[in-house]
């Protein structure tokens, strides 16, 4: 295993961590380009299979999920998720792309990470993106009876937002 | 009692509300609890009230007016919150600010870590029913303002970070008063565990209450003090450090009983940290330039930058996803306080309603850090 040396504890190097994870699902794109961490990008199929890996799998151990952003990039809505492994201190983003604007689905990683509960209510709540067999999913900050979903780059409001 | 008795009495579940306007809360948070008798069933956070999509307002804002936003989160960690932003952006132009900057910014950063564990001190024996505390915590806390409103023109939402270094030099009494408020506040942290730490009614309130274990506050996300005091050595400063930070030496505060006495003996603890760092670098601020020049309109370039710095509630993140243009494509801000609050429920669950309150106290919940 490649192995390099930081705050004196061996980690994994990024290649080490893309050989290992790609030999468990094969159409993972790969790009350390624009980032200073390595980036995966996985089809939403495949998502939940890749997370419980990462977090189970004694070499990569991602047990912390420190943040998950909601995208909107444009054509595609999706998901940003930062993972930090406690033991081994390497960090891996994962991103998720959705083309269904109008009834974007993502699978739930809760079961994996509590903390994707809140997170994941935060990104269906400014987003509308669903979560499969996530336990309780409602808006968390908007009301019930808010309509559409302020992050998204197509959101008009035209009382409250200032377009500089 | 015999059992008999007991089975006489039906048991039934029942809500109450908690907030938005509850002095425990400490600012505008609703609880939705669930009770049986008075033990809690569930805790359902209600969050929004004071909601204001800085994420949003980012994505139209330069990076100069992102980081005035920022202090408006947790705006007990404003400088760290500022810094944060600076980071990201210095390291997104691949700019390096002077030594000088550095050091300052790190004193700055400890010294706003004391004056929010005096505020969170001074209302955490507020709740649970010792009033004394709190004029004692602001006492002290009020010195480090005084210091803050002299270099910096405020008190609270300081400003003081710029992209590139700080908006101006320090003012000459800084470092002068800085020596005798750490030759000060080390009489006052002994009389803070004489009054209140060593207090036979507080450890009882405090001890074996709202247990998290190490593998719940990883998976909850936790961070800051909430994290180390389940033995989960999450601290930024030691695992990410930036600024002067990889120039001192420091214990990482942790306790492995993950009660809410041991996240309230790592808040006391850490103070006595932050009094080491300054005291290691008070005397050894390098002269220079207090900061570089940037230009009037700063774009990033095209690509996704992400800086985690140690505010005073735990890990603060940010995350920019930037298209080589003057404002940000996506800012996402990671808040300790959001992941922190959603560990609530599970702590809470079986206790009393009293236990609550105490247990959301050595959370340290601020809820514009949350409705961010």
């Amino acid at each position: 295993m490649d192995l390099m040396k930081v705050n004196n504890r061996a980690v994994m190097t990024n290649e080490a961590l893309q050989n290992l994870i790609s030999s468990w699902i094969p159409e993972l794109e790969f790009t350390e380009e624009g980032s200073q961490f390595l980036n995966i990008t996985v089809q939403p199929e495949n998502l939940h299979q890749l997370m419980s890996e990462l977090k189970s799998n004694s070499e990569t151990n991602f047990d912390y999920l420190f943040c998950v952003t909601g995208m909107d990039w444009g054509s595609a809505l999706g998901v940003i998720y930062h993972l930090e492994s406690t033991t081994h201190r390497h960090i891996i983003v994962v991103k998720v792309k959705t083309e269904d604007r109008e009834n974007p689905t993502l699978d739930t990683v809760c079961d994996i990470w509590k903390t994707a509960d809140f997170h994941e209510r935060e990104v269906f709540d400014f987003f509308g993106i669903k979560f499969n067999n996530h336990p309780n999913l409602k808006r968390l900050f908007l009301t019930d009876e808010w309509e559409g979903f302020p992050l998204r780059k197509d959101y008009v409001d035209e009382i409250n937002m200032i377009i500089k | 009692m015999d059992t008999t008795t007991v089975t006489n009495f039906k048991s039934e579940e029942y809500f109450i509300n908690m907030g938005p306007q509850h002095p425990a809360t400490h600012g505008v948070l609703r609880l939705l609890l669930t009770i049986d008798g008075e033990i809690i069933r569930k805790v359902e956070p209600d969050l929004g009230y004071i909601h204001r999509s800085i994420e949003k307002m980012c994505e139209r804002d330069s990076y100069q007016q992102i980081v005035h936003l920022t202090d408006r989160m947790d705006y007990l960690s404003s400088h760290i919150n500022n810094e944060a932003v600076c980071l990201t952006v210095e390291n997104a132009l691949e700019l390096e600010v002077p030594e000088r900057v550095k050091v300052i910014r790190t004193i700055i950063g400890e010294l706003t870590r004391i004056a929010s564990h005096c505020l969170w001190w001074g209302v955490m024996g507020m709740d649970v029913g010792a009033l004394t505390t709190y004029f004692y915590g602001f006492r002290d806390r009020e010195l480090i303002n005084d210091i803050f409103e002299e270099t910096c023109g405020a008190r609270l939402t300081m400003n003081y970070n710029i992209p590139g270094g700080l908006m101006f030099d320090i003012h000459p009494n800084f470092v002068q008063r800085t020596k005798d408020f750490v030759a000060h506040f080390k009489t006052k942290i002994p009389e803070y565990d004489r009054l209140l730490t060593d207090n036979v009614i507080f450890q009882k309130r405090m001890k074996g209450v709202g247990i998290l274990s190490k593998e719940d506050a990883i998976s909850f996300g936790a961070s800051g003090p909430v994290g180390r005091g389940s033995g989960y050595s999450c601290d930024v400063r030691k695992h990410h450090p930036y600024s002067a930070l990889d120039k001192v030496t420091f214990k990482e505060a942790l306790k492995t009983e993950g009660d809410s006495l041991a996240r309230y003996e790592v808040r006391i603890q850490e103070m006595w940290e932050s009094l080491s760092i300054i005291e290691q670098l008070i005397d050894n601020i390098p002269e220079g330039e207090h900061k570089v020049a940037t230009k009037a309109v700063i774009k990033l370039p095209k690509g996704e930058f992400y800086q985690k710095v140690e505010t005073a509630r735990g890990e603060l993140g940010v995350f920019i996803d930037s298209t080589g243009t003057k404002n940000p494509y996506r800012l996402k801000f990671r808040s300790p306080g959001f992941s922190n609050l959603s560990l609530l429920n599970h702590i809470a669950v079986g206790g009393k309603i009293g236990d609550l309150v105490a247990s959301m106290a050595t959370l340290d919940i601020v809820v514009p850090d949350i409705d961010r």
